[in-house]
């Protein structure tokens, strides 16, 4: 649970974009949040929707060109991340910023052994000498659950199962003891038991650790049961955020509301027709000076083409990113 | 419910095995054989939907496409409106074709990206009728109003389409020929949850106005709850329960169901944080080299000795409601019921 204390990562105003031959693609427009120590934060979005760009402009991850991040602030430990040296970068990132990516296969280097990719961070960063790397390297393969650690050192990444590999990206990401970290939907690619399997590892984990994490996912089920607080975004934005609760309890943008109606559960009252966000995601080929959720928007009005909505405050530690007022059922007063 | 329709059996398929040869050494030599599909038994009804579910590498797709003969089976009866397939050859599967159909997972890889979508809705109209130009034009536009595409984009190519309306491509191609089956194989998995919901609804709209019945396969256990009338659960080549909709979900009987149904996450925090998971040990083992006995003992927490020895048969708990597994046989139901609860209150155990 967090603690309230200094925020670990201030996001102000993010914004990146993309210059491809056929014009510029605003993926991500003014996103701003924080993070605070030992707290669970959930992005959810759709494809598109800017969530695995925000967090990869956030430690200079994205090739560039074609990506530009143009203007904002990420504030972490003292630092702008955004000005610092690509070297001060390098050093931050699997030392004190982990990331698990969604694809457990692909993230993996096929040609090393997991051994030696869990030990160069610790090398690297650490600076430890081979027969130390290679102790805690066992130590956290047992952390993440992998039977027989010693002697799984020397495998390589096809030899273990999807589950496997994903928890030895973990044992990666955690190796250094960072004090974030980035999960990229890192579920999306297993199998419900073995997801099922990963999530309690994660909670466990945290209790253990106590790292701030963030967690992207466009599963809300996921979300509701591993987060503390959560962030939605849609077209390149933030249009929602709260404590997890309140935003399943009392969801106030449009977008969050449709959403959450549209997902079927293996519990609990089946609808007998699902309901349905009509249209399609906004292409974000300017900087939307309306609101990007309008043309889906059942509560759209006049206004929403003119404007786009800032965040405002709705409740405690909730904020939305919309006119429409759900509580009166008109606009709000913004 | 399946009891409510028209209760004529449409496909019928009878211990289907769909068994893949391994060749290894310099001789390419047999060395074994993965048992994708197992001796898989099912009927479906006409108008209705049965569900197919299972994790990645159960063989559910390979038996959606066994059914269709997509392949060449190993063995087993596969009936499509009384007539067998099973043992047809390419000259009396052809004029078969047509009543049934797939709806393919990828719609980015199932549509060729140098066709039209005007050419890839008609390219079943060419293969098996023989309608005039205009005839066929008038189908395809017929077609894309049907699935909700827009008349004006016939001549446009699949890459200028989102994931969901290249889908509705997919659904339209499938119904070019009034087919009677569709096989559904993960049709939403590519898609985004807010898109996934319009596809469902354009199946299930499809389903009331044409008369169609559906073999719908998927790992969304969620999205499969809402638009099966049946569903049936596969794991490792076999199909471990059968049963209707509301049965399956709300009392299932397999303890690897009730681990499935339990690992789905809830989108409610006030019922997921306090929802016990049945988190299942280990993963599913090879299909080339299954485990001796029932294929689920390696990871089954209501494990008993019989499990390692005896393959389960089936068992009928309830009317249209089957179940392969030894708890449910009537010898040992009694004795073993019981420790069996025992067992399972303990083995609600955390993580591996």
């Amino acid at each position: 649970m967090p603690d309230g204390g200094l925020p670990v990562l201030d996001v102000k105003d993010l914004k990146t974009v993309f210059r491809t031959r056929s014009g510029e693609v605003h993926a991500v427009n003014k996103v701003s949040f924080d993070l605070r120590p030992g707290e669970l934060l959930g992005v959810v979005g759709e494809s598109g929707s800017g969530k695995s760009v925000t967090m990869m402009s956030l430690i200079g991850l994205l090739p560039s060109p074609p990506a530009e991040v143009r203007s904002g602030q990420v504030m972490f430990g003292g630092e702008d991340l955004l000005k610092v040296k690509e070297e001060r970068l390098r050093a931050l990132r699997g030392a004190r910023i982990g990331f698990v990516f969604q694809d457990p296969m692909t993230s993996l280097n096929p040609v090393f052994t997991v051994g030696y990719q869990i030990m160069e961070p610790l090398r690297k960063h650490m600076g430890l000498d081979k027969k130390e790397a290679r102790k805690r390297a066992r130590e956290l393969l047992e952390l993440v659950g992998i039977p027989d650690a010693g002697r799984r050192l020397s495998d390589y990444p096809h030899q273990f199962s999807g589950g496997m590999r994903q928890r030895v990206m973990i044992a990666i990401a955690l190796a250094c003891d960072p004090e974030v970290l980035i999960a990229d939907e890192p579920t999306t690619a297993l199998d419900v038991t073995i997801q099922a399997q990963i999530l309690e590892l994660m909670k466990e984990l945290r209790e253990k650790l106590g790292m701030a994490v963030i967690w992207i996912t466009h599963d809300l089920g996921v979300i509701a049961g591993i987060a503390d607080r959560v962030m939605v975004m849609y077209g390149g934005q933030v249009v929602e955020q709260a404590p997890v609760r309140e935003l399943f309890g009392n969801p106030q943008h449009p977008y969050t509301r449709a959403l959450l109606k549209t997902v079927p559960s293996v519990s609990g009252e089946r609808a007998e027709k699902l309901a349905v966000i009509e249209g399609q995601p906004p292409i974000l080929s300017a900087e939307p000076a309306a609101c990007p959720f309008r043309a889906r928007c059942p509560q759209a009005f006049d206004r929403c083409a003119r404007e786009n909505p800032a965040r405002v405050p709705v409740g405690p530690g909730h904020d939305a990113a919309c006119f429409w007022d759900p509580e009166t059922g008109g606009p709000r007063n913004v | 419910m399946f009891d409510t329709r028209t209760g004529r059996k449409l496909v019928e398929v009878h211990n289907l095995k769909m068994h893949f040869p391994i060749h290894a050494g310099f001789f390419r030599r047999r060395v074994g054989e993965v048992k994708a599909v197992d001796d898989v038994s099912f009927d479906i009804y006409e108008g209705e939907t049965l569900g197919l579910v299972g994790e990645s590498g159960c063989g559910k797709s390979t038996c959606g496409r066994a059914v269709l003969r997509l392949y060449d089976i190993t063995s087993g009866s596969i009936r499509i409106s009384g007539q067998e397939i099973g043992d047809a050859g390419f000259q009396r599967l052809r004029p078969m074709r047509p009543t049934m159909q797939m709806v393919f997972q990828d719609p980015q890889a199932s549509l060729n990206p140098r066709m039209t979508v005007a050419r890839i809705i008609s390219e079943p109209l060419d293969e098996h009728t023989r309608l005039t130009r205009a005839e066929k034009t008038d189908r395809v536009y017929e077609l894309m109003d049907a699935v909700g595409l827009n008349r004006d984009f016939a001549n446009r190519y699949p890459h200028e389409f989102s994931g969901g309306q290249r889908q509705r491509i997919g659904i339209a191609r499938a119904l070019a020929l009034n087919p009677r089956f569709i096989v559904c194989d993960e049709p939403i998995a590519a898609l985004d949850v807010s898109i996934q919901a319009q596809v469902v609804n354009l199946l299930e709209e499809l389903q009331d106005r044409l008369g169609l019945t559906y073999l719908f396969i998927s790992h969304d256990l969620s999205m499969v709850r809402h638009i099966a009338d049946r569903v049936a659960v596969m794991y490792l080549g076999k199909v471990v329960e059968l049963a209707p909709r509301d049965a399956l979900y709300e009392t299932p009987k397999h303890p690897y169901t009730e681990a499935l149904l339990s690992a789905v996450p809830e989108p409610d925090p006030s019922i997921e944080t306090r929802k016990k998971h049945i988190l299942l040990k280990g993963d599913v083992p090879s299909p080339a080299n299954p485990p001796e006995g029932c294929n689920f003992c390696t990871r089954c927490p209501k494990v008993m000795d019989i499990c390692h020895k005896v393959e389960p048969s089936t068992f009928k708990v309830a009317p249209g409601h089957s179940v392969a597994c030894h708890l449910y046989s009537e010898t040992i139901q009694k004795t073993a019921g019981e420790t069996a609860a025992i067992e399972a209150q303990e083995s609600t155990q955390q993580g591996e």
